[in-house]
């Protein structure tokens, strides 16, 4: 055996370990949730074949409609607004030095918590007067109260709220390091050249933390596609209320899975949310290679 | 020599597999609750020494995933042996081959018929018993007497009538400068026991009934369902007596002394004891025009379709342990839930208990309403409260679809 055949040997070897983790723990399980979405099984019978019926049933459903649209209402609102927070604050945040540890440690500490305790904290913010923080405040200003949690149009941006303040953090880290990464020279090329503030963050800041805005939207719109947790924990027997108000696609399968045990039907939904996630990643990845 | 030690090992060869072949080793599940657990424990020891030969080993499991797991192990040959399951688990696990009858030779029905609550024959099919609880729950009262003393009401008195319970809750009732709710008369809470009290209990009160007589279909579109709900919501939109979710749930704004009164079920004890500075008591439910009701539900215990031969009647004898009178005593006093037996939980001792004598009083009337779908009934009566709290829908338009709705889930049952 050659050196190269056998180091390629070694290397199909070492790559054969994680190769049958993921076969086994990745996807076996994911083509297995498929053939799922194609049966009746509610857990403690037998599967049952049933075709493209749990399909048919979320087209007819209305619930599955209203949850697919707070699924894409928690992206287009919060990926916006989360991503163009982050980068504000990271781009002011960079050009100063005085106390920037210290700004860039507060501004990372909620990725640090847990998100089940964030989330009854938040619940407490939005309570009605005077327990509610928020609610306080209005009171204060002479302004109305708001329902917040308690009303069908404004829970969801409620929980968006409270989600884009915990991954604000992260963001800020990542954005940091991209700018960091911009050589000064790029900079100081341009100021020679005479160029603006605003000229520069569009024509050398902005193209350069590209691989870092890809990075973050990709991440943030998973994170946003898959949020469930703040929602769970921040309405009334976390079922994603009031009236369905808030309640994203991945709620919806647990709640059809392990609520309801009707796990054809939650693996159908599964194969939705697998859908739109790879659909939006691969956009996502095309719209913005970098073009370099 | 090597005579000898051949001689030796065929001797311990052999009573190895004869101790292996005395012992029977048979596992019991539940859910992991500590004060569960440690009862059954405690049960368990007792059942060993006066059965040896036999050993019970519990597993437990977090609430959350104990249905999943329980589904996922009995097919594959695993699992229980004898499996605690709430009684609305029944129909799913007989229909598909879970569970096993309980052996006749050890479980006389017409004794079980006449020695349980009345409802527990839920878990008999074909005129079989399928399971058996060790306890049983309903629901009460419970009032804050500081809180009733504060506001110039008796703290021994707590209301006997719907009408009393209003006229108490709006004198216990708190508001700031703003008009703000700092204090609630009632803690209402749609993800505590709202959903039963109203639906089990103020329903039928108002003269209505929930569910025909074979729970297949819908009943409370009626005047008198519509009348009960808007006795409900009247509390929070017209009284102003307490709003949903007051201090984010019931259990949280009765226990910060921030309610006056709440409705749930005796397994909140231990909660309720644990807080510090709370002085409460515990009444039966208010009637309404002299008509009582109450809601049942339990857990109960059932032998798994894996128990065969010995472990069959190990598991039997088990089982028959673990629901006699001495071990619901010992539930009742570890646990907080009521004997399943009428005579223990009728008994004088239990009756006049300051703290269970109300939930047994509840049990006699009490009914275990049967659920296609607990937890979707659950939602689309609180999606019906939220359509006239929030939407204000007319309480009509509200309970009828509700019922609409409902009976779509009822009449998925096979």
């Amino acid at each position: 055996m050659s050196v190269a055949r056998r180091q390629a040997v070694w290397a199909w070897i070492f790559l054969a370990l994680p190769l049958a983790y993921f076969g086994l723990v990745r996807f076996w399980p994911a083509a297995d949730a498929m053939s799922l979405s194609l049966s009746h099984w509610n857990l403690v019978g037998k599967r049952q074949f049933i075709g493209l019926a749990n399909y048919q049933r979320m087209i007819e459903d209305p619930v599955f409609w209203q949850v697919l649209g707070n699924t894409f209402e928690y992206l287009l609102l919060g990926l916006p607004v989360s991503l163009g927070l982050a980068f504000l604050v990271a781009y002011h945040l960079d050009r100063i030095r005085h106390v920037h540890a210290l700004l860039r440690a507060l501004y990372f500490l909620p990725h640090l918590t847990t998100a089940t305790a964030m989330a009854w904290v938040w619940r407490w913010f939005y309570q009605p007067a005077p327990v509610g923080m928020f609610n306080a405040w209005l009171q204060a200003l002479g302004l109305p109260q708001q329902a917040f949690l308690r009303s069908t149009s404004e829970a969801l941006p409620a929980i968006l709220v409270a989600s884009v303040w915990a991954a604000l953090g992260f963001q800020i880290v990542i954005f940091l390091a991209g700018l960091k990464a911009i050589p000064r020279s790029s900079y100081e090329a341009a100021e020679i050249d005479g160029a603006g503030g605003w000229q520069i963050l569009r024509e050398i800041t902005l193209p350069l933390l590209l691989p870092s805005f890809v990075f973050l939207l990709v991440t943030t719109s998973i994170g946003l596609l898959r949020i469930f947790d703040l929602v769970y924990n921040m309405t009334a027997s976390g079922d994603g209320g009031p009236l369905n108000a808030t309640k994203p696609l991945v709620l919806a399968i647990y709640q059809s899975a392990f609520a309801r045990m009707d796990m054809g039907y939650a693996s159908a939904q599964t194969v939705v949310l697998f859908v739109i996630l790879l659909c939006l990643s691969l956009l996502q990845l095309r719209l913005l290679r970098p073009k370099w | 020599m090597r005579r000898l030690l051949k001689g030796f090992a065929a001797a311990a060869f052999a009573l190895l597999i004869s101790a292996h072949a005395r012992a029977v080793e048979i596992e019991y599940w539940q859910y992991t609750f500590k004060q569960r657990v440690d009862t059954i424990d405690t049960l368990i020891q007792q059942f060993q020494a006066a059965n040896p030969g036999i050993t019970v080993k519990q597993v437990t499991v977090p609430y959350d995933n104990y249905r999943t797991r329980i589904a996922a192990a009995i097919p594959a040959g695993e699992g229980p042996d004898v499996v605690q399951l709430f009684y609305g688990w029944l129909g799913d696990y007989i229909d598909a081959n879970l569970l096993q009858p309980l052996p006749a030779s050890t479980f006389d029905t017409a004794a079980i018929d006449r020695e349980f609550f009345p409802f527990v024959q839920g878990m008999k099919v074909g005129g079989q018993y399928y399971a058996l609880p060790t306890a049983v729950r309903s629901l009460a009262l419970f009032w804050n007497r500081k809180l009733f003393k504060e506001a110039g009401l008796d703290p021994e008195h707590p209301p006997a009538t719907l009408e009393e319970l209003v006229d108490i809750a709006r004198k216990t009732t708190k508001r700031d400068s703003a008009g703000n709710l700092t204090q609630v008369g009632i803690a209402l809470d749609t993800a505590g026991q709202d959903v039963q009290w109203i639906r089990q209990i103020l329903i039928p009160e108002f003269g209505g009934v929930p569910y025909s007589p074979d729970y297949r279909k819908v009943a409370y579109n009626t005047p008198a369902g519509v009348a009960a709900v808007r006795w409900y919501t009247d509390l929070i939109t017209k009284d102003k007596l307490s709003t949903l979710g007051f201090l984010t749930d019931g259990v949280t704004a009765f226990r910060s002394g921030k309610a006056a009164m709440t409705i749930d079920g005796s397994f909140r004890l231990g909660a309720f004891d644990a807080q510090k500075g709370l002085d409460y008591g515990v009444a039966e439910l208010p009637a309404h025009d002299g008509r009582r009701s109450n809601f049942a539900s339990y857990w109960a215990n059932g032998i798994t379709s894996k128990a065969k031969g010995e472990k069959l009647e190990a598991a039997a004898k088990f089982l028959a342990f673990i629901t006699t009178p001495a071990a619901m005593q010992l539930w009742m006093e570890k646990v907080g839930e009521l004997p399943a037996r009428v005579a223990l939980a009728q008994s004088d001792a239990v009756k006049n208990n300051k703290t269970y004598g109300p939930f047994v009083r509840g049990l006699s009337y009490a009914v275990a309403t049967e659920f296609v779908d607990e937890t979707q009934q659950r939602q689309v009566m609180m999606d019906m409260l939220d359509r006239i709290l929030i939407k204000n829908d007319s309480a009509e338009a509200a309970v009828a679809s509700a019922a609409g709705e409902e009976q779509k889930i009822l009449d998925k049952r096979k």
